[in-house]
């Protein structure tokens, strides 16, 4: 059964394994010209006192097309695993009646569906993972000067997370195909299907993966500091993101030692100038004088606030990462679990 | 005495179509058993569900003594070929030997590779490229290297021309010929079954109307002609099974237990299409005025 499995799977393992191949080669070459990079030029850049930002951008820089491919693999192989390897597993049995012929040899029908789910679904597992694994590696340089692992666009594309994503993306194609017994509809489905429990868990799940970390900040008053105004004329102070690399920030507001927001009164008062219409002005000189005004009345303004007010800050702090890449993966490996159990429960009392 | 299939009360219902209802049938080994009946009449539901394909809504079936696809052991003894005869297409004729071989404990390699070779078939050719009787020739084959006691096959040769259709019959009956295997074959055409089945099976309108063997239909059915008379007046022995009216003259087709000895009637022999025929027959009969009665109620 294992054997004649591999049969109908081995041109689309080939497939696989050859375009890990493909990329694992070209990510070897390209890696090691990244971490010189990030050895020497940023080393040099950040010794002649350069701005972080500016010594941060050769690294980020180079191979900025093979940046976007990795990612962009990582993010889809999974799915496709799942609309490839999964979809039409089952289905195309269903379809082309040849569940009757296998289901007629002397191998029970559990032990065939249990055969196939194990043997793509460990390949599936092994593609995603290994993928995201080489990726991961060739990005270390990058993500050391990004310092935002945690980023949606970043958390679910490296690390062995992707492996739990192929997993599920194919258990959910095996699954769809089953129920719908045609390839293409199943395929439909487990690309949208996919697609939401992906969102869903990085959205609302994932942050809650562990009690986040509380900590208060003060507020600096030359930082990125801003207000917004609703239509009604309420104003709002806003502090600007908080200095926690690689963190899931999770919440953050500005609060007095009660716990409260500046309220709208309390800001007309310490920043009177704000949420008026400009001054009619005439002339460069009158101009230059209303603007040094208006910034020094800012400057003040601020200051005032960040006496009073701090920003409290809930993050999942970098240094959790790799736990939260555990859970996550256990999540979708559970799902993918589920998943194969509502088949051997489906083909056993439905399928008859 | 040991049934090759058993069955008591079987039916399957889909929704709220019964495709096989209160069916008794007990058919002894060692027949090659014809299952005839017109298209719909529930024939593949029947033997999907002595492959253990399908699970009884109702009634109990068992296959050479026990529950069918019961387990492995129970599933080598029963070969199946699927209507259409499905294979995998992108996969050689090579890959389907290995299929068998590595899915069946009892296969039979050698027989396997001398009958594809009978045929003239290319090992590396796939499924696809078949055409139809030999892609029918290559599921019979996979069906009987693994060495079943018993064979089912569900409407093989309906999608074959006549000349397949012959050959793919007479592989079927050198194989029977071999041993101690019996073979149970459906059909919407009796032509195709008289030639190699000596057992047979009307099946009409989800529902069985007869069974036995062919030697003992032939006997026990005539036709009888003679001057018109109500059928109600047959003696008790006398079934009949179809019949049509002239002002002066009756045609009956009867089922007899002995010989009729009124001297009234012409009795004639029939062949075994009239009877299947005169069955399917009075089972669409018996539909309409079952539907009739229905619009009045």
């Amino acid at each position: 059964m294992i054997a004649f499995s591999w049969r109908q799977f081995r041109t689309q393992a080939l497939i696989g394994a050859a375009g890990l191949v493909v990329l694992g080669v070209i990510l070897l070459i390209t890696g090691p010209h990244l971490v010189s990079i990030y050895d020497t030029a940023l080393a040099q850049c950040r010794a002649s006192g350069g701005a972080s930002s500016d010594c941060n951008n050769p690294v980020v820089s180079t191979y900025s097309k093979l940046q976007v491919l990795a990612s962009a693999l990582v993010l889809i192989v999974p799915v496709l695993i799942g609309m490839f390897w999964g979809a039409p597993l089952i289905a195309r049995e269903l379809e082309t009646g040849t569940f009757r012929l296998a289901w007629t040899q002397s191998v029970s029908r559990m032990r065939w569906l249990l055969v196939k789910l194990g043997l793509v679904g460990l390949a599936s597992a092994a593609v995603g993972g290994l993928l995201s694994l080489m990726v991961t590696w060739w990005y270390s340089p990058i993500d050391k000067v990004t310092a935002n692992r945690f980023s949606p666009a970043s958390f679910g594309l490296h690390g062995f997370v992707p492996a739990g994503y192929a997993l599920f993306a194919f258990a959910l194609g095996a699954t769809t195909g089953l129920l719908f017994r045609r390839t293409l509809p199943a395929m439909a489905v487990t690309l949208v299907g996919f697609i939401v429990a992906r969102f869903v868990v990085a959205g609302w799940i994932r942050p809650h993966f562990m009690t986040p970390v509380t900590k208060s900040f003060g507020i600096d008053p030359n930082g990125a500091v801003g207000f917004s105004a609703s239509p009604g004329g309420s104003l709002q102070f806003m502090a600007g993101p908080p200095n926690v690399p690689n963190a899931l920030v999770v919440s953050d507001s500005v609060v007095n030692n009660a716990d409260q927001s500046p309220s709208a009164a309390f800001l007309q008062k310490a920043c009177p100038g704000l949420n008026q219409p400009p001054p009619d002005i005439r002339g460069s000189q009158a101009h230059a004088a209303v603007t040094a005004n208006g910034q020094r009345a800012f400057q003040q303004c601020i200051t005032t606030i960040s006496t009073k007010y701090h920003q409290v800050v809930t993050y999942q702090p970098g240094s959790r990462f790799w736990a939260f890449q555990t859970y996550e993966t256990l999540l979708f490996v559970a799902l993918s679990a589920a998943l194969a159990g509502f088949c051997v429960w489906w083909v056993r009392r439905r399928l008859s | 005495m040991s049934w090759v299939l058993d069955a008591q009360g079987l039916g399957k219902r889909y929704g709220r179509r019964w495709a096989l209802k209160d069916c008794d049938l007990q058919i002894p080994s060692g027949h090659v058993v014809g299952l005839v009946g017109p298209n719909g009449a529930g024939k593949t539901t029947l033997l999907h569900l002595a492959v253990g394909l399908l699970t009884p809504t109702a009634g109990t079936v068992t296959v050479l003594g026990r529950p069918p696809a019961a387990d492995p052991a129970q599933l080598a003894r029963v070969g199946f070929v699927a209507q259409d005869t499905p294979t995998y297409a992108r996969l050689s004729i090579e890959d389907h030997l290995r299929f068998g071989g590595q899915m069946n404990p009892g296969w039979d390699d050698a027989l396997a590779r001398q009958r594809i070779a009978e045929l003239d078939l290319d090992l590396d050719q796939t499924a696809g490229s078949l055409s139809g009787g030999q892609r029918a020739q290559l599921a019979l084959t996979l069906a009987v290297a693994k060495r079943p006691e018993l064979l089912v096959l569900d409407e093989p040769v309906a999608s074959l021309d006549p000349l397949a259709r012959r050959e793919f019959l007479q592989r079927l009956m050198e194989f029977v010929a071999d041993g101690g295997v019996s073979v149970v074959l459906s059909s919407h055409l009796v032509a195709d079954l008289e030639r190699v089945c000596d057992y047979l099976i009307v099946l009409v309108d989800s529902r069985l109307q007869v069974a036995g063997e062919v030697d003992d239909l032939l006997a026990s059915h005539r036709r009888l002609v003679g001057p018109r008379r109500d059928p109600a007046s047959l003696p008790s022995g006398q079934e009949v099974i179809e019949e049509s009216h002239t002002d002066r003259q009756s045609t009956l087709l009867v089922r007899c237990d002995g010989p009729v000895l009124d001297p009234a009637w012409t009795v004639e022999e029939l062949s075994l299409e009239d009877i299947v025929l005169a069955y399917m027959g009075n089972a669409s009969t018996a539909r309409r005025a079952r539907q009739k009665m229905e619009v009045v109620s």
